[in-house]
């Protein structure tokens, strides 16, 4: 049976969404044209009025929102209220450069409890659920955000936060928890760990997990799935546009409803810009049109993914996103070959390798190498080197009738590939390819 | 008929070895008999010990790959020729033999030489009917 949390807007017919939608965006645009001065000058360079965007349909006329907008107004030159109604800040972590800080006032964080309380309900948790949150509290939107959403639903929240991931396990058996939150990799580690200490999933109360914040890939979720005895869902989301709960997964786990009531979202080629049909693959764009403090316009996540309007079997009528497949910029190109590490990630577990895995790109006398750093695990060990190398000799095949070239494959011993206990770092490029 | 061996899997990295022998001695683990097979990367450490579930969990403790394997060891005379004595029964019935290692003891006058193959129960039943003595896991224990 399908929970929502707000029946009403989950499952409206898509006209009435679309409606919906180009009555807030009309408002949202007059909003930010009176209040951002960025706003006001790309539209104004761009020749376009408030006034000509009518509906839903005419969003393609707006110029586009970069990460490096943010950074240029840094730190609170897109806030669009006085930041007397600002009520809470949060940051991005800045590991692909200098940080952004948003803003929220209380109705966004209104609105940010509601969609984080969709992904709840929509696995099935609520009032009775402990909902244990080991992403980190501060200024990345992961804790908090997951926190809202669980005193939304009215959920016994356990604020566990991250790291000491021993502790985690103790908190996990005796609170009971019954849904953890954190980052995939993460879940993995706890699974581990869990192992390690000689328990099994029977000896914690965990049935499902919202995971988030990195990409990660089917191969992943199985094995996370398997290794904490849980249904492992995806949620969907990025600081700059709210944080966690932009998109959520339902339970019949084939892609994230977008919260269209308050977003919308584009597929458009990287390349030109150009608005793609459904079902093409693309950068994923959103578009707030709720949020009062910090609301943008066609905002270029990066993300590569397919927008789906296939009825889901949920009931939502939302449309689905597919997980993302990479991001631009973790797009390597090793070889004039685009490769992304998800990619990677889903021969290594097809092959039975763990999902701690490591690449490291170089160039040695101007040609690019590829090593693939991963842990053994104990479905691949034997203790004959026959059998090893084999399984070896097929992962190198794999990779390379997949990515059309050759990897070096080198096996580590567990748990000596670094853990995040935020997002995880799967590529050390360590070929000079600037001159800065 | 067959005696327990542990195969770890060890990075060629400095200091592995003494990391994880140092804890097999901490936990009293007795080791009978070693060999490494090794790549330029990492090798496979197996071990013959006095206990086999003792050192288990002391090595998955430590976070280390460990399987147990069934593998035959075969008690010879120290003398010359009767190690080639075996080898030919062997060869001449086409078993092949993965791997071989051999450790000698203190207390017996005697050696045993470990053998991997893929039929243990066959290898068993033609060294036998040879008049070759395989060590039980009892003998091992009383090393």
């Amino acid at each position: 049976m399908s929970h929502y949390f707000q029946p009403e807007i989950e499952t409206a017919p898509v006209e009435q969404l679309r409606a919906m939608q180009s009555e807030r965006l009309v408002k949202t645009v007059k909003h930010v044209y009176e209040n951002v001065p960025l706003y006001r000058e790309r539209m104004d360079a761009a020749g376009i009025k408030p006034e000509d965007i009518t509906c839903a349909d005419d969003l393609y006329k707006l110029p586009f929102t970069y990460k490096q907008d943010l950074r240029d107004t840094y730190p609170y030159g897109m806030m669009a209220v006085p930041m007397t109604d600002v009520v809470e800040l949060h940051a991005s972590s800045g590991t692909t450069g200098k940080q952004i800080v948003v803003g929220y006032t209380e109705n966004d964080l209104k609105s940010w409890a509601d969609i984080v309380a969709r992904q709840l309900y929509a696995i099935g948790a609520g009032k009775d659920d402990y909902i244990h949150v080991s992403y980190g509290y501060g200024l990345f939107t992961g804790g908090f955000g997951l926190h809202l959403g669980a005193q939304r639903v009215g959920a016994t929240t356990i604020p566990v936060s991250s790291g000491n991931t021993p502790r985690q396990i103790t908190i996990l058996k005796d609170f009971g928890s019954t849904v953890l939150c954190c980052t995939p990799s993460y879940a993995l580690y706890i699974g581990e760990t869990l192992e390690q200490m000689g328990l099994t999933p029977d000896d914690i109360s965990l049935k499902a997990g919202i995971f988030g914040a990195e990409p990660w890939t089917e191969g992943m979720r199985r094995d996370i799935e398997k290794k904490l005895g849980i249904k492992a869902y995806d949620i969907y989301g990025l600081t700059e546009i709210m944080g966690p709960g932009v998109a959520f997964e339902c339970e019949e786990q084939t892609g994230m409803h977008v919260n269209e009531d308050h977003f919308i979202v584009e597929v458009i080629d990287p390349d030109t810009g150009k608005v793609l049909p459904e079902g093409e693959e693309g950068e994923i764009v959103f578009s707030c049109i709720t949020k009062e403090a910090f609301p943008l316009l066609r905002y270029r996540t990066r993300d590569i993914g397919v927008l789906t309007r296939k009825a889901c079997s949920c009931g939502r009528t939302f449309v689905k996103m597919s997980k993302p497949r990479g991001r631009t910029d973790d797009m390597l190109i090793i070889r004039g070959v685009n490769v992304f590490p998800s990619q990677i990630e889903t021969v290594l577990i097809q092959q039975g390798y763990s999902a701690n895995y490591q690449l490291i790109v170089d160039r040695v006398n101007n040609t690019d190498t590829l090593e693939v750093r991963v842990e053994m695990s104990a479905d691949i060990f034997s203790d004959t080197m026959r059998n090893i190398s084999k399984k070896e000799h097929e992962l190198k095949e794999a990779l390379k009738s997949l990515l059309g070239l050759s990897a070096k494959v080198t096996l580590v011993e567990p748990q000596t590939i670094e853990r995040s206990i935020g997002k995880a770092v799967r590529v050390i490029d360590n070929r000079k390819l600037h001159d800065n | 008929m067959t005696i327990n061996q542990l195969s770890v899997f060890i990075e060629n990295k400095e200091g592995k070895l003494a990391d994880l022998t140092s804890s097999l001695a901490r936990e009293g683990v007795d080791i009978r008999a070693m060999s490494v097979a090794d790549t330029q990367d990492f090798g496979i450490l197996r071990l013959i010990v006095n206990d086999t579930d003792r050192a288990v969990n002391v090595l998955k403790e430590s976070g280390c790959i460990v399987s147990v394997t069934q593998v035959l060891a075969v008690s010879l005379e120290d003398t010359p020729g009767s190690l080639a004595k075996v080898m030919r029964i062997l060869s001449d019935n086409h078993i092949s033999v993965e791997y071989v290692y051999a450790f000698i003891t203190r207390r017996q006058e005697g050696a045993y030489v470990v053998f991997r193959v893929a039929d243990n129960q066959a290898a068993a039943e033609l060294l036998s009917s040879h008049g070759v003595k395989l060590a039980t896991k009892q003998d091992i224990d009383a090393i």
